[in-house]
């Protein structure tokens, strides 16, 4: 049933979902990434912010070719530290988007559309360890600082992804496309 | 030998919010059920002191990611109400459109990914789309076309932005609608196709004497106006609501708790509103829930799943005939004057009664709120309905047991997070 891996024959659809919630501290970082990435607009690119309510996230993907998604995370890191998980390649470890009181997250949706077959063919997760995530905190020192070199990752890994022909081959898993 | 056990679940799953549970067994008796909730206070109420009137809705709104229309309805209607206005026509359609969506986009997730799973075995709705994943497809896309009324009309999917005081600020064309009509007919038969696939789950043999408190309407099934009826004889407007109901502070939960007076819990949400409207449901609706098994009167809670289907078939049902009938209005809003008054609102969340009254001074201030949440409604009944069915499923192993106890929690969709403005179980068993 799978067909093939083949080349693309248009350019490829990309979508950089920027996480979380504006209210709640450091778990912003996924929008004002986000909100950077769009004052400087680049071609193919689609930058959406999100709540990151799971079914919704699972609706965004559909019918792209790759996705970038950043998103603050607690594993237990300094805060600001920078992770990129290549999804479908690894699991993704407990992101903790900080603040949903929701059944369904990132984490989730990211298994459901691994069961049902509908993870997009390309999907890179960045998360941003954060120290707050308090009601109306705004971003921790540790994060802000974070937040230009996470601006300058993405728009790196989405370049490479606008440039390929092919969807196939992606770098292992945790090795940034860029030099850190 | 006398037993003691506890049922301990630390942290619900599959709820909105902070919750925990603890049943404590002697024997063959139940001593004490508690449904803890320790989300923290969120001081809504207080919050909207000193705000004017129009900031109601969508300061509200922000309660619940899940139902902030029923948190506008409710607002606004209570504005409305002191204001002495009333909205009629095309705009209080465009209401009930937007309450459809709200109705389908929040009782599909919790048929299809938050209940579902319990009456197959399944640990949660990622397992279950591992062997069933054309049934979680069609949950998801039912789900989106809910979300899809309420963006096309509220502005976004999440705390919609276009409702106010009075009307909307911009309301669509009919052009604009027509999209909805095709995917709401596609939704319309995933719909039935639900209540069929639910009929076919497996329901654990528990029927209970509720109270069952919905709104009442002349000629509709309710979502935003109507009185307030009960099977049991109550039957008050909306501004009566505080002279029957109280609430009250228990030491285990942030939420309030409400009862009628002398008269104790009742129950709010799908089951009441189908027990006391189901003549009020459409002709396809009523025919899909007799083909399903059930009658006019549904007392087994676990049922609910199975009449929530059937709700979602309504809802898409109405939608269809709001769309078909929609004439936009010439105004999205209804010009008011605030006064000195007190407002009541009392709308039909998709777990239940929602109430709101507001005290505004001359220029529209907010001197004082109170709002009601359904689970806070329905927190006293969840708890006796666990005492019961714990009573008479003793004999199950402890896993299965506490398995069971969540499942009769999720029969309430509790929304925690309205409550208080995540959920744990204990079960204790022990040695006298």
């Amino acid at each position: 049933m799978t067909a093939p891996p083949s080349p693309l024959l248009r350019p490829p659809r990309v979508l950089v979902l920027g996480v979380g919630h504006a209210c709640r501290g450091d778990d912003a970082v996924g929008l004002v990434v986000a909100q950077r990435l769009q004052e400087a607009p680049l071609d193919g690119v689609t930058v959406t912010p999100t709540a990151g309510e799971g079914t919704a996230l699972l609706a965004l993907w559909h019918d792209t070719d790759a996705v970038v998604l950043v998103d603050a995370m607690c594993a237990g890191a300094r805060p600001g530290t920078l992770r990129r998980f290549a999804v479908g390649t690894e699991p993704l470890p407990a992101l903790c988007s900080g603040v949903s009181t929701h059944a369904f997250g990132v984490a989730e949706a990211i298994a459901l559309a691994r069961a049902l077959r509908q993870l997009p063919p390309v999907l890179v997760v960045y998360g941003v360890e954060g120290e707050t995530f308090e009601t109306g905190a705004g971003l921790s020192a540790a994060v802000a600082a974070v937040v230009p070199q996470v601006v300058a990752q993405v728009r790196q890994e989405v370049l490479t992804l606008t440039a390929r022909s092919t969807l196939h081959d992606l770098p292992p898993a945790g090795h940034a496309p860029s030099a850190r | 030998m006398n037993t003691r056990r506890t049922i301990k679940v630390d942290s619900l799953a599959r709820v909105e919010g902070e919750g925990a549970l603890s049943v404590r067994i002697r024997g063959d008796r139940v001593v004490d059920v508690q449904l803890k909730i320790f989300e923290p206070p969120r001081f809504f109420e207080a919050l909207l002191r000193g705000r004017a009137y129009r900031e109601a809705p969508d300061m509200t709104a922000r309660i619940c990611g899940i139902c902030p229309v029923a948190y506008q309805m409710s607002a606004v209607h209570a504005m409305e109400d002191a204001c002495g206005i009333r909205v009629d026509g095309p705009l209080r359609a465009l209401r009930r459109l937007l309450y459809c969506g709200e109705w389908i986009a929040s009782h599909t997730l919790h048929v299809y990914m938050l209940h579902a799973p319990d009456f197959l075995g399944y640990a949660d709705a990622i397992q279950m789309a591992r062997d069933l994943p054309e049934v979680v497809q069609r949950g998801l896309q039912l789900k989106k076309v809910g979300n899809a009324i309420v963006a096309l009309l509220g502005g976004r999917e999440i705390h919609p932005i276009n409702v106010r005081v009075g009307g909307f600020y911009k309301v669509p064309t009919r052009r604009d609608l027509a999209p909805l009509a095709e995917r709401l007919t596609w939704a319309r038969a995933a719909a039935l196709e639900t209540v069929r696939w639910v009929a076919t789950l497996s329901y654990p043999k528990f029927e209970q004497d509720y109270e069952f408190v919905a709104l009442r309407h002349p000629n509709e099934y309710p979502f935003n106006e109507g009185r307030l009826v009960s099977n049991k004889g109550l039957d008050i407007a909306i501004h009566e609501y505080e002279t029957h109901v109280v609430e009250a502070h228990v030491a285990h939960s942030h939420a309030l708790q409400a009862v009628l007076k002398d008269r104790g819990a009742y129950l709010v949400g799908p089951l009441a509103r189908y027990n006391l409207n189901f003549d009020r449901l459409s002709p396809l609706a009523q025919e899909a829930a007799r083909q399903a098994g059930l009658g006019p009167v549904c007392r087994n809670p676990f049922q609910s799943i199975l009449v929530r289907s059937v709700e979602i078939l309504y809802a898409c049902d109405e939608a269809l005939r709001l769309l078909a009938s929609y004439e936009p209005p010439e105004h999205p809003a209804v010009a008011l004057v605030p006064r000195a008054a007190t407002g009541y609102g009392c709308t039909e969340a998709p777990r239940g009664l929602l109430y709101h009254r507001y005290t505004l001074d001359e220029a529209g201030t907010i001197l004082d709120a109170k709002i009601v949440p359904p689970t806070s409604q329905n927190q006293k009944r969840i708890e006796q309905d666990l005492a019961h069915f714990v009573a008479q499923a003793l004999a199950l192993p402890q896993e299965q047991l506490t398995w069971q106890c969540e499942q009769v929690i999720r029969n309430y969709d509790p929304c925690i997070s309205c409550a208080t403005h995540f959920l744990r179980l204990h079960v204790a068993r022990e040695d006298a």
